[in-house]
């Protein structure tokens, strides 16, 4: 009687782990680095004890890759990377130093903790801006940026921040929320689209 | 045969030099940066794409797979972690006030009455008050020393 609910959670929580599980077992093949049927079995085995052993909460809702998108997004991505890669770089070895820099707050558009995570991550692997806060009620990014002169370049950096956050949701978003990108920020509904648990 | 080889021994040692030149920058960038949050700028970025070259080199110039998939997974990691580290370093260090104000442009962060004007006791001894006349009184005035209001 106890042991039949039971038996429906772990099934239930072992097909949220899957993604994670595949995600293992190809680290361990890589690490490897050659194909054998032993590395696979092995890897399985590996993966299933650290899913079972130390469990984390499933991602809620997944993601929908769209092709289109996501080219845009990793091309841009590149581009931003290496030329905020030269430009930080140029600053470093100048003689006069950095420049001022700020720290501004972004209100987002969109509303889940997945895309959420995508966007900060991205604008923080980019030299020149680094997220020090999230605001997950509120929706809002805090971020220190570099080379920054003067308003006009604080407001070129929230486009740039908004721009990033556009790419990513059309790269990864539900259409709820590639929808909610027409709101402007903070006129958009709360609980649209929303997918947190 | 020989020419090919040739090609890609010269790419291979131009994206080792990009790279080791990117991770120099972000070492001289925690020399001569102002404070914690600018330098966790050079400390983690230049160095993602400096590591990203370097591995992309050594895998031109190294021989088989094996070798290939482990840079891989290498340049998988450093991407996913460096950001992560970035931001809880910065985040600690603006909440512990360890920021040159006098060369933020903005600082949108701390809105309205900054409930970190005074001196909490969790702050390092170098932080200095948001405002030190205001701190002073204010702790004069929790000692007993000072009349209320």
């Amino acid at each position: 009687m106890s042991a039949e609910p039971r038996r429906e959670g772990l099934l239930h929580q072992l097909r949220h782990q899957i993604p994670l599980m595949a995600w293992l077992v190809l680290v361990w093949m890589l690490l490897w680095g050659t194909w054998s049927w032993a590395n696979l079995i092995s890897g399985s085995l590996l993966a299933l004890a650290v899913t079972v052993l130390l469990p984390l909460p499933p991602v809620i809702g997944g993601t929908r890759v769209h092709p289109m998108g996501l080219l845009v997004y990793v091309s841009y991505f590149a581009m931003d990377l290496v030329r905020s890669a030269a430009l930080v770089a140029w600053q470093t070895i100048r003689p006069q130093g950095i420049g001022n820099s700020a720290i501004i707050r972004v209100q987002l558009r969109t509303d889940s903790d997945l895309l959420l995570t995508i966007v900060a991550e991205s604008l923080t692997l980019v030299p020149g801006s680094v997220v020090i806060d999230m605001d997950r009620e509120q929706r809002t990014l805090s971020l220190h940026v570099l080379h920054v002169r003067d308003m006009a370049d604080v407001e070129a950096r929230r486009a740039a921040v908004l721009a990033e956050e556009e790419r990513v949701v059309r790269a990864f978003g539900s259409p709820d929320e590639i929808a909610a990108l027409a709101h402007p920020p903070g006129a958009a509904p709360a609980g649209t689209g929303r997918r947190t648990p | 045969m020989s020419e090919i080889e040739g090609v890609r021994d010269v790419v291979a040692v131009g994206l080792l030099l990009a790279g080791s030149f990117l991770c120099l920058t972000a070492g001289l960038g925690l020399v001569r940066f102002h404070d914690v949050l600018t330098r966790m700028h050079a400390g983690t970025k230049p160095q993602v794409l400096g590591i990203l070259l370097i591995m992309v080199g050594g895998a031109i110039r190294l021989e088989g797979w094996s070798a290939t998939w482990m840079l891989l997974l290498v340049a998988v990691f450093q991407m996913l972690t460096a950001p992560v580290s970035a931001h809880m370093v910065s985040r600690v260090a603006y909440r512990r006030r360890h920021v040159r104000r006098d060369l933020l442009l903005v600082d949108e962060l701390r809105t309205g009455e900054a409930s970190d004007r005074l001196y909490r006791g969790d702050e390092p001894a170098d932080a200095p008050p948001e405002d030190p006349a205001r701190a002073l009184v204010e702790s004069r005035r929790e000692d007993g020393d000072l009349p209320p209001g």
